[in-house]
């Protein structure tokens, strides 16, 4: 259960998480004081730490590339074990943490850009609150915790719509980062091949689907 | 050395073109091949699609997943350089009734929003020049169907487009030979032509600039180019070195391979072959500059490499800096004997502004989900669409609202980005583990969604001014934009929402969030589409227009203005192939009066 201490711990870290990284990317307000103009002035102010308006989009990244990557060595483990066990490895491919997801979420949350640093928010209290349940129930941090265990504190968290009142935040936290979780692995070569991707390859023509298959599902 | 500096430019020239997207860049296109002497300026920087178009990259090679940031609005790999902010270059807008703002998407690269816009390409049709006469609402055009229909057919041929003829009321083809074949349609594009027409809704092939076969270079340059065997040779040239589609890749990315119309590989390399063509770019332009003779004699530009203010000369000046810009332009050429700016004398540049109606719904299709390994990439969407279809209920007062709009559809299995998993709860009941893998292979490649593109009645809460306060980093005075929908958009979007509905129950579907109904809330906000027009419009007269019947300026005979701003009705087709239309037909014009030494 999360107590109400925890979930002050849990505001906090989320009010604590901002400050360092904001005003990179803001929307301002230039107008001088008592300026006629009545709308809105929408002015970018560009960021130092993103990668600008005109990046190079030939060549490819490594993630971090524009800015540092923030997680610990301790939350990097707990981030893992989150990933792998959102996204296991099974009979067709293998787990998120293994393709590079951490880093992939890492980069995310550590990005000077108003949705990841929202997200980062977000992913830092649910790491707190995640750790804490663990240690509370179980005495160990979640990363060491058995499969059958982080289940027990996920399976309450992991549906929005049917988690109690007093998870609701935890569980904007999993669903935020299995969406993490699934960006990062669904982009990767591995991804693409689970779903059996066959597309973004040159052809010399466009047959469309076969007609074997529209007439299984009744549209040839 | 076609690219120039105000230092090394090569004049005298005979038409200076302030743009270089679809406007400036098929005006320029005409004017050169025809031996005009053309200079143009670009606010942006140079910019090479055969080496910059990010083409088969993937999203792991992109800072996070190619995500959508404030640097890159349309995700990393969009070809825009711009968006919705530019650096340095705010605009003012002020927000209307509901707290909604207009957001202005500036492109500042050679090409402009070419290089990343959608390709879609219709056609007007003879009610969309002629709405005031047909319903009594908004503005006729000086001009009809017929005046500006062999302007599409040419363009068709020189810039390849794709689609299938029709004989449906108001949405015309060419003569027949005009369009390349459509592309094969994919599963859902099937699902869709089966089922819409169940509703009494038509579903036609798409059409969009892209060569679904290599141009036939033999005969497409002689009938664009009669009796001048230059520029046939030129344009042979040209056309011989795009390369059909490649059946891959997102055209919003930009084509290195030119198989999709951007100026920057259709318009621009021939106009350069002529060795008529200069090109500043990093010029931003902020006044036509007059002469005693009350004609207009060249451009006034901030460098924005060197801040330095430069002024360069012609016979004849073109704006295509885009609609507003445009208008921008002439209301801060200001001087004592044009105090409200200049071609002004109606008090309308900057009037009659007007964008697309936006609403989309996507939806879930059961039919869809587990479907065997597909390539679905076909030519990037809008493999087929739905033309409005209820011309005669908007004429018998049947609907709410006076005009129509179109269906963009799509669906398939996409290349999976950061998003295609994202919000999955709904379906898989919060699973994780194995059972989301699962869950992620059934599902994906079983949404669908639809846009609604719809036609905008002019209102005068719509306009653009010069804001009496703020500069750019040039310090050129901006733009203050105000913006409302009219109760006739409104209700469109509504209908829009409800026929998405319909269409998802059709296929067997449901939508992933609920239709709807609210008349303010269906609307995307002004802006959005990236199809704003008007602001220096067409009419048949200098006290209502601005521009008359060949996009010339009523009070400056040697001003023309080449872009979406001389729209005095904006219908629900996509503005870019009816700006090049009336790009080249103005182009005719100017070489014509200039044979004429009349301007």
């Amino acid at each position: 259960m999360t107590d109400r201490r925890t979930t002050i711990k849990l505001i906090m870290a989320a009010a604590a998480a901002m400050p360092a990284l904001r005003a990179r990317a803001n929307y301002r307000d230039s107008l001088e004081p008592g300026a006629s103009s009545p709308g809105e002035l929408r002015q970018f102010e560009p960021t130092m730490q993103g990668y600008g308006p005109d990046p190079d989009l030939i060549k490819a990244y490594e993630k971090g590339a524009f800015w540092p990557l923030t997680l610990s060595a301790e939350q990097r483990r707990l981030a893992a074990a989150l990933c792998d066990l959102i996204i296991p490895a099974d009979e067709h491919s293998s787990s998120a943490s293994a393709v590079g997801v951490v880093d992939f979420i890492d980069e995310w949350i550590s990005a000077p850009y108003p949705q990841q640093l929202e997200d980062r928010g977000t992913v830092l209290s649910g790491f707190t609150w995640i750790d804490g349940d663990a240690r509370h129930r179980f005495e160990q941090p979640f990363a060491k915790l058995t499969e059958a265990q982080q289940r027990a504190i996920c399976d309450r968290v992991c549906d929005i719509s049917r988690a109690p009142a007093d998870l609701q935040q935890p569980a904007r936290f999993f669903a935020t980062y299995r969406n993490l979780t699934a960006a990062g692995f669904y982009t990767t070569q591995a991804g693409r091949k689970d779903l059996q991707y066959i597309g973004n390859v040159a052809l010399t023509h466009f047959d469309g689907p076969p007609v074997e298959l529209l007439k299984k599902l009744g549209l040839a | 050395m076609p690219f120039v500096t105000a230092s090394t430019q090569r004049g005298p020239y005979d038409v200076i073109i302030v743009g270089s997207g679809a406007g400036g860049g098929q005006a320029a296109y005409t004017l050169c091949m025809e031996g005009a002497r053309v200079l143009m300026l670009e606010a942006g920087r140079r910019y090479t699609p055969a080496t910059e178009s990010p083409m088969f990259q993937t999203p792991d090679m992109a800072p996070l997943g190619g995500a959508d940031t404030p640097d890159k609005n349309k995700g990393f790999y969009d070809a825009t350089i711009g968006g919705w902010d530019v650096p340095g270059q705010p605009y003012v807008s002020v927000p209307d009734q509901w707290g909604g703002y207009f957001t202005w998407w500036r492109a500042r690269m050679l090409g402009g929003r070419t290089n990343h816009w959608g390709r879609i390409s219709l056609r007007n049709g003879p009610y969309d020049f002629k709405p005031r006469s047909r319903d009594g609402l908004g503005l006729d055009w000086p001009i009809g169907y017929d005046d500006v229909a062999p302007y599409y057919d040419k363009v068709e041929l020189l810039i390849g487009v794709y689609g299938g003829d029709t004989s449906l009321e108001n949405t015309p083809a060419g003569p027949g030979d005009t369009l390349l074949p459509p592309p094969k349609p994919i599963v859902s594009d099937h699902l869709l032509m089966k089922r819409a027409p169940r509703l009494g809704i038509p579903v036609l092939p798409g059409r969009r600039a892209v060569l679904t076969r290599a141009q036939d270079h033999r005969t497409i340059p002689g009938k664009l180019h009669p009796g001048n065997p230059r520029a046939q040779k030129v344009l042979a040239e040209a056309m011989k070195k795009r390369s059909p589609c490649l059946w891959a890749t997102p055209c919003g990315r930009g084509c290195a391979v030119a198989a999709n119309y951007q100026s920057t590989t259709v318009h621009i390399p021939p106009a350069l072959a002529t060795g008529n063509l200069d090109i500043i770019t990093d010029a931003m332009v902020y006044e036509v500059s007059m002469g005693k003779n009350g004609r207009a004699n060249g451009v006034r530009f901030v460098d924005a490499t060197t801040g330095r203010h430069e002024h360069v000369t012609g016979r004849v000046v073109v704006l295509g800096a885009s609609a507003y810009e445009s208008a921008r332009i002439l209301l801060n050429s200001k001087s004592g004997q044009y105090p409200n700016g200049l071609a002004n004398s109606s008090g309308l540049v900057g009037r009659y502004i007007l964008d697309t109606v936006g609403s989309s719904v996507s939806a879930q299709i059961p039919l869809l989900e587990s479907l065997p390994p597909l390539n679905d990439d076909a030519a990037d969407g809008l493999q087929v669409y739905v033309p409005w279809w209820l011309y005669k209920e908007n004429l018998s007062h049947k609907l709410p609202f006076p005009r129509g709009y179109h269906i963009e559809y799509g669906g398939g299995k996409q290349m999976p980005s950061v998003g295609t998993f994202a919000g999955l709860e709904w379906l898989t009941g919060g699973s994780y583990g194995r059972q989301f893998k699962e869950d992620a292979r059934r599902y994906y490649g079983s949404f669908v969604y639809f846009a609604g593109r719809g036609a905008m009645v002019p209102n005068d809460n719509s306009y653009v001014e010069i804001d009496p306060k703020v500069k750019d980093r040039f310090g050129i005075p901006v733009l203050r934009i105000h913006w409302q929908w009219g109760d006739y958009e409104q209700r469109q979007a509504v209908h829009m929402q409800q026929t998405f509905g319909a269409l998802t129950e059709a296929m067997g579907g449901r939508v992933t969030s609920p239709i709807v109904t609210d008349p303010v809330k269906a609307v995307s906000p002004g802006g959005y589409m990236i199809h704003e027009v008007g602001g220096t419009v067409m009419g048949a007269d200098a006290r209502s227009s601005v521009t008359n019947r060949w996009s010339q300026t009523w009070d400056v005979p040697n001003l023309f203005v080449a872009d979406g701003g001389v729209f005095p009705y904006n219908a629900d087709k996509n503005p870019t192939l009816t700006i090049m239309a009336l790009a080249w037909r103005m182009s005719d014009h100017i070489l014509d009066r200039m044979r004429r030494r009349e301007i």
